[in-house]
């Protein structure tokens, strides 16, 4: 009935064969944020903030002080004149209070409340040791929270989405509109910053919901309705644009009920994530792989997961981890083919996917301008069923596992278990040695 | 769970019948055994002397000083359980043993009457007539209103099996100390308040009756006293006095807290409950009860004093308080459970008694991998005093940092050599001391003892009197007996004796035969002998040193020499062990007695201490299944790497098997009553626990028969993966997961991992802390829900549904779990097969101990070793080394997982619930 692929249940490359639950929210958790290469902290709809160490899954400490929802969470270390780096958290609520926490005592540093409305979203440019607040305008902080300078009142809907350029530029989705604020240092005082709007972009149809920025020249933007423009960071110009890189008409052969049920939301930009290649969309149910060089989509899957995808991420070892309102979380590859023309295709195979075959459309198509292009597709190569409602975000720790954050109030540390087993072993010599029990008599 | 108790019983009796073996005997394994009394044809499970009771009984009596000896109440307080065994007789018995000199009352010398501190006494006395044995315990309570102030009680442990008594006596001595303590302290309460209302008395009739002497003095101006004036200053003398009296009394009951806690021996009875603390502590406390401070009338204040009259009543005219009136009733009532718990803790046969406790013993030590499958309940509990020396047999001091040493630390150690020695070496004997010149009281049987005589002869076989009563080690006695530690589990044969023996171990049968066999001395009377009574005090003696002696570790290399035996003889001088170690060698059967080796296995507290060896089959059969019971002494783990034990395990289990399913009495069992056959729960607590291992077991071998895919779901609990029960009936489900509760591991030294009965949709959290779920499936929406649920997890999951008789799991083609659950078993009772699946467990837990604390396996031997070779080093232990196939290696993996965790993780830490899962195909099977 459903046509996302499933893989079963003997998933040989899925490494994480072992999970903790780690309980403490009371709500929804939405944000999870990474402090150092052990500890991040989640957040949630219950306003409370919970650091994590990301090894052991303990609880370190929990930060009350929001009355509402947390509705952005951005990691901060300053750096002050003695040089030393205090991790910090800023936490934004719609309890229209930000508030800066020592990540290692716990304790609550600076709070703010002089906000007209929600901040929506934070950013930190650690470059000039300031950040962003953005709500109906866009406030401009140093570490002690004092306000630098603000712009006017924006829109009553507030920014939704911020991203750091170069040249000291900012760019805010507000609405449709994508608006680039320059920042600049007053020439009088030598505290004092400036900020003041450089460019209006208007050329999304619908409100912008994802914004991303690839690298130092690049930054992409995706649209409520499936728009994916990439745009260059230096002059603001539009570079590439992929309008409906999830319609049908692209791909002609694609199944018809398909076609039907594309509704606006199946096709809204959820999220974007990008390496130095590609720009991986999650676009309603599907994941799609936009190649920056090429200026195409050159995989997707279109119905990656039964709901909309919420988060994705790219792994450094050409992994796509992707997360959904389904609850699930499935670890894709991308895989090269190098696809002979003649060599028939299985159909049955290709079905399963429903891109394959439109694939290999437009491959043989493209053959006769690029015989020797690489085909791409994304497998599955495991999924983690653990949450019990929607997975709204994820935090990839490398070496240490996967943390799962979730509607159902649960976090879920992932984790290798034939690496946590040789650790306890380690741990287990280690105490044996400690406690002196250990006599081995050769 | 190492022993097999049920089974010890079967174990062959080789010495009694050695020309029965000439033959060239089977194998030992295949070899039927002869029960020694076979000559009576009598059933093995019934009493020797057909007692009149039909299971072991307390009784508590007193001697009135109305009407002499007479029965109070018997627990359990049951008509049947004592039948037609007469009371009243026996509480004659056991009450007319003089135990005690107690003097109360006025001591020469002294003006006022002396309350003495009569310690309890303890007795062991049998009476062949009635077929009973009793360890008495007697003990002294005050009433104001009684002879002397003293009416003695006794407690008596009454038993058709003298052995048990004597095997048990330090338990039963401790357990029985516990409630007399508790019944003294409320009985000093109660004697407290009793004196201090008899001093408001005497205090308000000397303000009586000084008001009456002042107002005839006022009255009388003659100058002269009337001689009615003359009787009431009399009077008011003799109040007066009295008042002196009873107020020294008063100081005296109320110091001796005070007193006794300078006594290192004394153990004030702590109430378990809050409630009476604060009473209990006006009493107890030693600051509240200063010695010679005047008594404080505060006690109790809504008191109103009487007019006491000059002549008392009669004695015999009042009503003597009740036992219930002499103690508190708070305490009176902690009494009866303590006895209540004494006699479930020592219910059974004295076999499965001694296993019991012996497999606890060692079970404690286990402490890396004990709570895998064991009961967690008695792991908390602390472990009778008497079961570390049982199996160590060491000095006490020795013996507790051993025990301490060993507890905490998993010693890694493999040690082939000596635990071959410990099986295969015989037990041999007992040396005499000499320095006695004393007649040994106390002599053994040799080999070609008749079985009639079998079961009394080697333990008390009592120089021949003519008397009815002997006693056999009172403290007079005791002072000349060896020293010997040998204790009632170790397994030390009794030394043959030259032709004194046999004429000396055939017991007079009197018409009132009464064998005091042992009692402790009382304080009053010889409070240094009473001291030196005590075992820890034993190291004290001077032959002490002779522990450091090397030469009792010489039979350690010599297998033909028990450790067991260097246990007793280790107290004998260096001679006596090298001569004994020279026995044992040449003459390991003792068909030739030497003439010097008398025996006197008796204590110096006159506790008799040699074993009875009622079951000398049954102690050898534990040798053997306890490959660590003497190991202990030589330091070593029961996990000693022993080739036998892990390769030969099959065999093993084999063997038990089959001898279990020899046993044809499980029918019977049920209705028999005799007292063997009760189930024993050794410890309190554990009655339930007895009860539900029955019935699980019983449950799970009716699954493994039912049900042919019943090998996949056990290796799913085995292995970690949750299995869920789901069907419609509550009753069945719940059956099904008491069946599968025993293969379930425990994850900490919490309860099992297993919940009953849910009814709710299941969460990942459940299979972090669930391994065994029964699920209700119900048509509702929520029991979609449920169903959803299920399927969205299955991959964590396996289900066995009850309903249709399916289940869905992972492929199992290993032989662990084949072994385990096989549906052809023979064996029938269900606490049997319980014991079949927990010594496979623990055979199992044995590997996953060797495979988590083999250091190569898991860490790189050098630093530039490849992971992969360490991998493959891993995996061929398993596979080779442990002897494991397919998914047993899983199974051994996921128990050294949770050892791995149980041993990191800190104590007090409840550790994080960690899910460990595969991602492997579950197929359906189907009946």
């Amino acid at each position: 009935k459903s046509s996302v692929q499933t893989i079963g249940e003997e998933q040989i490359q899925n490494p994480y064969t072992e999970l903790l639950v780690l309980k403490g929210h009371q709500d929804i958790v939405r944000f999870l944020v990474q402090i150092d290469d052990c500890r991040f902290a989640s957040a949630g709809d219950d306003g409370i903030i919970f650091l994590w160490n990301a090894q052991t899954g303990e609880k370190l400490c929990e930060l009350h002080g929001h009355t509402h929802k947390i509705t952005a969470i951005a990691p901060f270390s300053s750096s002050d004149v003695t040089e030393e780096n205090t991790d910090l958290i800023i936490t934004a609520s719609a309890d229209r209070t930000v508030i800066v926490w020592d990540c290692t005592s716990g304790s609550q540093i600076h709070k703010v409340s002089c906000f007209h409305s929600t901040v929506k979203c934070l950013t930190v440019l650690q470059r000039l040791n300031v950040w962003l607040s953005g709500g109906s305008d866009l406030c401009v902080w140093n570490g002690k929270l004092d306000l630098l300078c603000k712009t006017s009142h924006l829109t009553d809907a507030g920014i939704s989405a911020l991203v750091e350029l170069p040249k000291n530029c900012v760019a805010a989705a507000v609405g449709k509109e994508l608006i680039i604020f320059r920042l600049s240092a007053s020439n009088d005082g030598s505290e004092s910053w400036n900020i003041h709007e450089v460019k209006r972009l208007v050329d999304h149809q619908d409100n912008i919901s994802s914004l991303v920025s690839v690298n130092d020249l690049i930054f992409v933007t995706g649209s409520h309705i499936g728009e994916l423009i990439v745009w260059d960071a230096l002059d603001w110009t539009k570079q590439a644009s992929e309008c409906n890189f999830w319609d049908s008409s692209v791909h002609p052969d694609v199944q018809p009920e398909i076609k039907l049920s594309q509704s606006p939301h199946e096709t809204s930009v959820q999220h974007l994530t990008s390496d130095e290649e590609c720009v991986f969309a999650a676009v309603g149910k599907g994941i799609y792989v936009y190649n920056l060089q090429m200026k195409r989509v050159i995989a997707c899957q279109r119905t990656a997961h039964d709901s909309s995808v919420l988060h994705i991420e790219k792994l450094p070892n050409r992994q796509l981890i992707s997360c959904s309102e389904d609850g699930s979380v499935r670890i894709w590859e991308l895989r090269e083919k190098q696809q002979l023309p003649a060599e028939p295709i299985p159909t049955g195979f290709f079905n399963m996917w429903g891109f394959g075959r439109a694939n290999k459309q437009a491959s043989q198509a493209a053959k006769k301008m690029h015989e020797n292009t690489p085909v791409y597709f994304l497998e599955l190569v495991g999924d983690l069923i653990g949450h019990s409602s929607a997975v709204q975000m994820f935090l990839y720790f490398g070496e240490l596992g996967l943390a799962t954050c979730s509607a159902d109030h649960l976090i879920i540390l992932w984790k290798d278990g034939e690496r946590e087993s040789s650790l306890r072993s380690l741990t287990l010599f280690k105490k044996l040695a400690q406690n002196g029990d250990l006599q081995l008599k050769l | 769970m190492i022993s097999a108790p049920d089974v010890v019983a079967f174990t062959r009796e080789e010495e009694l019948e050695d020309d029965l073996y000439r033959e060239p005997p089977l194998p030992e394994e295949y070899s039927v055994p002869l029960f020694p009394f076979s000559g009576q044809g009598a059933n093995p499970w019934a009493k020797v002397a057909g007692s009149k009771f039909t299971r072991d009984f307390i009784l508590i009596s007193e001697f009135s000083e109305q009407v002499g000896p007479q029965p109070l109440l018997t627990i359990p307080d049951d008509a049947k359980v004592s039948g037609t065994f007469d009371l009243n007789y026996f509480s004659l018995r056991i009450m007319s043993v003089d135990y005690q000199a107690s003097f109360v009352g006025h001591p020469p010398g002294s003006a006022y009457p002396k309350l003495n501190f009569v310690e309890d006494s303890k007795v062991v006395l049998g009476d062949s007539k009635e077929g009973a044995f009793a360890y008495v315990h007697h003990l002294t309570l005050y009433d104001l209103e009684a002879r002397g102030f003293v009416r003695p009680f006794c407690m008596a442990y009454i038993s058709a099996d003298e052995h048990k008594i004597m095997q048990q006596f330090q338990e039963l001595s401790t357990e029985f100390s516990k409630a007399s303590e508790c019944l003294k302290t409320g009985n000093r309460k109660a004697f407290a308040n009793e004196l201090e209302k008899k001093l408001k008395d005497l205090d308000y009739t000397r303000t009586v009756l000084h008001n009456e002497t002042e107002q005839q003095k006022k009255a009388n101006d003659k100058g002269y006293y009337t001689t009615q004036a003359i009787e009431k200053a009399n009077e008011l003398a003799s109040v007066e006095k009295s008042i002196i009296e009873h107020q020294d009394l008063l100081r005296q009951i109320r110091s001796y807290p005070y007193r006794k806690l300078k006594d290192s021996e004394f153990h004030p009875y702590e109430p378990e409950c809050a409630l009476d603390q604060a009473d209990v502590g006006s009493n107890q406390d030693p600051a509240a009860s200063e010695p010679g401070e005047t008594p404080l009338y505060t006690h109790l204040p809504s008191y109103t004093p009487k007019l006491i009259k000059a002549k008392s009543a009669k004695c015999f005219d009042k009503k003597l308080k009740t036992l219930e009136e002499l103690c508190d009733v708070y305490f009176f009532t902690q009494t009866l459970d303590q006895l209540h718990h004494i006699e479930r803790t020592f219910r059974g046969d004295v076999c499965y008694l001694l296993t019991e406790q012996i497999s606890r013993a060692l079970l404690k030590q286990q402490s890396v991998t004990n709570f895998l499958f064991e009961d967690v309940a008695f792991m908390d509990e602390k472990p009778p005093e008497k079961q570390y020396r049982s199996c160590q047999g060491l000095g006490q001091d020795v013996v507790d940092e051993k025990c301490m040493d060993e507890s905490l630390a998993p010693k890694v150690v493999i040690s082939l050599g000596s635990y071959k020695s410990s099986v295969e070496c015989v037990p041999i004997k007992m040396e005499q001391e000499m320095e006695d010149s004393e007649e040994p009281k106390m002599s053994v049987m040799s080999e070609h003892q008749e079985n009639l005589d079998y079961l009394d002869a080697d333990i008390k076989g009592s120089i021949s009197s003519g008397e009815s009563i002997e006693v056999l080690g009172t403290e007079k006695s005791g002072s000349g007996l060896t020293k010997s530690e040998s204790q009632a589990s170790l397994p030390v044969m009794p030394s043959p004796q030259a032709g004194r023996s046999k004429v000396g171990s055939r017991r007079t049968v009197s018409e009132d035969s009464i064998e005091v066999l042992s009692t402790c001395p009382s304080e009053s009377l010889i409070p240094e002998d009473f001291k030196a009574s005590y075992p820890s005090a034993i190291n004290e003696e001077p032959y002490v040193d002779d522990n450091e002696g090397g030469l009792r570790f010489t039979p350690r290399a010599n297998p033909g020499v028990d450790d067991g035996q260097d246990d007793v003889s280790k107290q004998e001088s260096l001679v006596q062990v090298d001569a004994a170690c020279c026995i044992g060698k040449e003459s390991p059967n003792f068909l030739e007695p030497l003439p010097e080796l008398g025996q006197k296995p008796c204590e110096e507290d006159g506790v008799v201490r040699i074993p009875p060896q009622p079951y000398r089959p049954a102690e050898q059969g534990l040798r053997g299944g306890f490959p660590s019971h003497d190991g202990l002494s030589g330091g070593l783990l029961p996990y000693e790497l022993d080739s036998r034990y892990l390769s030969g395990s099959r065999e093993v289990s084999k063997s038990s098997l089959d001898e279990c399913s020899d046993s044809t009495s499980y029918i019977s069992s049920a209705a028999s009553t005799c007292s063997d056959r009760t189930p024993s729960p050794a410890h309190l607590g554990s009655a339930a626990g007895e009860r539900h291992r029955k019935r699980a077991g019983q449950n799970a071998l009716r699954f493994i028969r039912q049900y042919p895919f019943a090998h996949p779901a056990i290796y799913s609990l085995l292995s970690g993966r949750t299995l869920v029960v789901l069907g419609e009936d509550e009753a069945m489900v719940k059956k099904l997961v008491t069946a599968l509760s025993i293969f379930v591991p425990n994850c900490g030294a919490y309860s099992k991992p297993v919940k009953h009965w849910v009814t709710s949709a299941l969460h990942l959290v459940d299979f972090q802390k669930w391994k065994l779920i029964g699920l209700q499936r119900a048509v509702s929406p929520a029991g979609v829900n449920v169903l959803h649920a299920l399927s969205r997890y299955s991959r964590y999951l396996s289900i066995l549904d009850a309903d249709s008789k399916t289940l869905r799991c992972p492929l199992y083609k290993g032989t662990v779990v084949a072994r385990l659950a096989d549906h052809r078993t023979q064996i029938k009772r269900g606490s049997t097969y319980f014991m079949h699946v927990q010594s496979i467990l623990t055979q199992l837990c044995s590997k996953a101990f060797l495979f988590t604390f083999c250091h190569h396996l898991h860490l790189p031997i050098s630093e530039r070793e490849p992971e992969e070779s360490v991998v493959s080093r891993r995996m061929n232990f398993l596979k080779h080394q442990l002897g494991l196939a397919n998914e047993d290696i899983k199974i051994v993996q996921y128990l050294a997982e949770l050892l791995k965790l149980h041993y990191i993780q800190e104590p007090g830490q409840g550790g994080n619930p960690l899910l460990r899962f595969d991602y492997v195909p579950s197929f359906l099977y189907k009946i």
